[in-house]
């Protein structure tokens, strides 16, 4: 199957290792990864500031870049729910652009639900011993409903202990922009998150984008807490050990 | 109720600082969350009844003028008045007229959030009436002369000490010497205080959850019983309720009072629920003399035609504050007005102004827990983005948001000039940061670094390092 990496901007420029991490599931996994480079971002920052000439700007060329692959697929739930959401919405009123948005939201996925459910991968050989746990990011969980596949795809991980957290499936505050915006609320948000984290005895904390995996890291990072923050395909991959989002790198 | 004099983020400090307050957020949402969600898995069908209230929830806005003249036409049968009112000062002139007319003194108040939403209780006490508010929540708000918090518990935010200490100041006189310590207590004493007053009451005005097209009745639902005594010992009774409340039939309702009550407090029903139909008849023993029904739009008809319609199918249980980390972090009274948390955030900038209430659809992350709740499902987010839309088209958007998003769009929008300019940058900023890993203070970027590290970049740009390794392939 050819696939098209949708990198996304984050990890394009903050951790490219997550977006290498995808490239070997997909590859393991049988697929043929392409990367266009007429890419840089879903668009969200400008369709959630109510932005919507650039958002659409932004739309049509991932629209363009992606035309052809047989799937679209991203290590994030959250752009990849852009593309599969948002974009058939945003071209209501022009009917060409609509039906190139459906038709690329209808190839959209992302990774993991795209490796358990679309390609069947039952699991992946890997040992990592670690406890760890799992955080729902919120755009994945509920606009692409992945919930069971990054689960799954851990248990079959020899050595591993998932342990579940208090209230996983809420936001750790990240939200876009509104970090910035709103940083008191957010903070306090990302604080309810880490003690979480902290009272299910996790030594690394998993999640499948970004956003939330820099704000949950920078704000471990600013308290000084123990706590290894890093995205599951990057764990998945066999990048377990490799410094940390924040840590520094090895010498 | 007026608007607030200072602004969303003073509010926010406040509140996310007030250790009592988060206190008694904590303390209230972890109960309602749990007690919903355990009753929502012994109910099979709890998504089908949430399908079947949105489906007669549009049809009756698709027909709102048919369901509200039928309704007004069948309170008339049964003898009591129906008035209309346009704005919010519409509809206090029409209470505040009644009222004068009853020679009323005393008037009591079972709960109801369109009379928070006309700001009815100032006009009522400034008119000279005493006002009694008769659910626990209220009257406890009503003494500490605050607005509700939110929108079904409406003094969530004060701790059990403190309602003590107010009790305290207000019952001593009264000849309750008594400092209480047990909620239990607490109930009992506000219950022997508003009991004298649901007799010497005038007016008894009350909400109305539901109002029934087909028999002209209207629907309370409360846990306390002070919505019955309220409406049925005063000489005068006045439901206040929004246009969108009408329900075609009596079946109907039976399909919102399953979902209001699991939604909204965690019940499978309230304790009691309550119809009214009319004045008293010839023969009845008990019952008002007159019977007014007030319907408010404030703003509703304007959203029945636009993009807001959804919003109109709210049945107001509270469901997506209780599952809103923004407004489990602050409370409901950093948002300013009557309507708090997500459906506040829509309601408030639609009633009010989208240019008076900018920071309430923008403090949300978008992370749609209010939706998945919703027991009318109400695409909330989706809502919130599209005020959001409409302010950034408007020029409400603050200049410096609009200035900082332009200038990341010119790049996002041309791929070659934006992957040339970071593969200069990025490197950069990954050696200021590379031995510790993570950047302490970046300009301009105190939103984030005043409270949070900055992940350092780990090196080269993905797509950099990716035509470093396999070669440009498109």
């Amino acid at each position: 199957m050819r696939v098209g990496l949708f990198v996304t901007c984050l990890a394009d420029l903050m951790r490219p290792s997550v977006a290498f991490a995808a490239v070997k599931l997909l590859e393991d996994a049988g697929c043929t990864v392409e990367v266009p480079e007429a890419q840089t971002c879903c668009g969200q920052p400008a369709l959630n500031s109510g932005d919507q000439a650039d958002a659409r700007a932004i739309a049509q060329q991932v629209i363009e870049a992606f035309a052809g692959f047989d799937a679209v697929v991203g290590p994030s739930g959250s752009c990849m729910g852009t593309l599969r959401q948002d974009y058939p919405a945003m071209f209501a009123e022009d009917p060409a652009w609509r039906a190139r948005a459906e038709d690329l939201s209808s190839r959209s996925h992302e990774l993991l639900s795209f490796l358990v459910d679309v390609l069947k991968v039952e699991r992946i050989g890997l040992r990592h011993d670690a406890r760890v746990t799992y955080h729902d990011s919120c755009a994945g969980l509920r606009e692409m409903g992945v919930k069971a596949q990054p689960r799954k795809l851990l248990a079959g991980v020899v050595g591993l202990d998932l342990v579940e957290m208090k209230d996983t499936e809420v936001c750790c505050g990240f939200g876009g922009t509104f970090c910035i915006k709103y940083p008191e609320i957010s903070t306090k948000m990302v604080d309810d998150k880490i003690a979480n984290i902290e009272a299910s005895g996790a030594g690394t904390v998993l999640g499948g984008d970004l956003g939330c995996l820099l704000n949950i890291a920078g704000r471990i990072q600013r308290r000084g807490l123990p706590i290894r923050v890093m995205h599951t395909a990057e764990l998945l991959a066999g990048m377990g050990n490799e410094p940390s989002i924040g840590e520094p790198a090895k010498r | 109720m007026h608007a607030p004099t200072t602004t969303f983020a003073q509010r926010v400090s406040v509140a996310i600082l007030d250790k009592r307050l988060q206190a008694a957020l904590d303390h209230a949402s972890g109960g309602f969350l749990k007690k919903r969600a355990a009753l929502v898995e012994a109910l099979p069908e709890f998504e089908a009844l949430r399908e079947r209230a949105r489906d007669i929830k549009d049809h009756v806005l698709a027909n709102l003028d048919t369901y509200l003249e039928r309704y007004e036409a069948e309170v008339k049968r049964q003898g009591g008045h129906v008035h209309w009112a346009a704005t919010a000062e519409d509809a206090r002139e029409i209470i505040l007229a009644i009222c004068r007319k009853a020679n009323a003194k005393t008037i009591t108040k079972g709960k109801s959030m369109v009379s928070e939403e006309i700001g009815l209780n100032e006009a009522l006490e400034a008119a000279g009436h005493e006002v009694i508010e008769t659910d626990l929540g209220e009257y406890i708000i009503q003494l500490a002369k605050e607005p509700p918090s939110h929108i079904i518990v409406p003094a969530v935010h004060k701790t059990k000490a403190q309602v003590g200490d107010l009790f305290d100041l207000h019952h001593r006189p009264l000849g309750y010497t008594k400092h209480l310590t047990e909620v239990s207590e607490m109930v009992n004493e506000a219950r022997q205080v508003l009991r004298g007053h649901y007799f010497r009451a005038d007016v008894g005005i009350t909400g109305g959850n539901f109002l029934v097209a087909e028999t002209g009745s209207s629907i309370i639902v409360t846990n306390e019983g002070n919505g019955d005594l309220t409406q049925s010992l005063a000489r005068v009774h006045i439901v206040t309720s929004g246009i969108e409340r009408v329900v075609p039939t009596l079946d109907d309702a039976t399909t919102f009072l399953r979902l209001l009550a699991r939604s909204a407090t965690g019940q499978e029903t309230e304790t009691y629920t309550t119809l009214s139909t009319g004045p008293k008849r010839a023969g009845d023993l008990d019952g008002p003399e007159e019977y007014h029904v007030v319907l408010v739009d404030n703003g509703r008809s304007k959203m029945l035609g636009g993009a807001f319609r959804e919003m109109l199918r709210c049945i107001r249980c509270g469901a997506c504050l209780n599952h809103c980390p923004v407004y489990t972090s602050i409370g409901g009274h950093a948002y300013g007005w009557v309507y708090p948390g997500p459906m506040g955030s829509v309601l408030t900038p639609l009633i009010n102004g989208i240019d008076k209430a900018y920071d309430l659809p923008n403090a949300c992350t978008l992370n749609g827990r209010c939706q998945t709740v919703c027991p009318v499902k109400i695409p909330l987010p989706g809502l919130l983005r599209e005020i959001r839309r409409q302010q950034f088209e408007q020029g409400i958007t603050p200049g410096v948001i609009r200035v900082a998003l332009e200038a990341w769009a010119v790049l996002a929008r041309r791929a070659g000039l934006y992957h040339r300019l970071m593969r200069f940058s990025i490197p950069l900023l990954s050696r200021l940061g590379r031995r510790r890993g993570s950047l302490g203070w970046l300009p301009l970027a105190g939103g984030w670094t005043d409270t949070r590290d900055l992940p350092a970049p780990q090196g080269r740009t993905f797509q950099q390092a990716w035509k470093a390794q396999r070669g440009a392939r498109r």
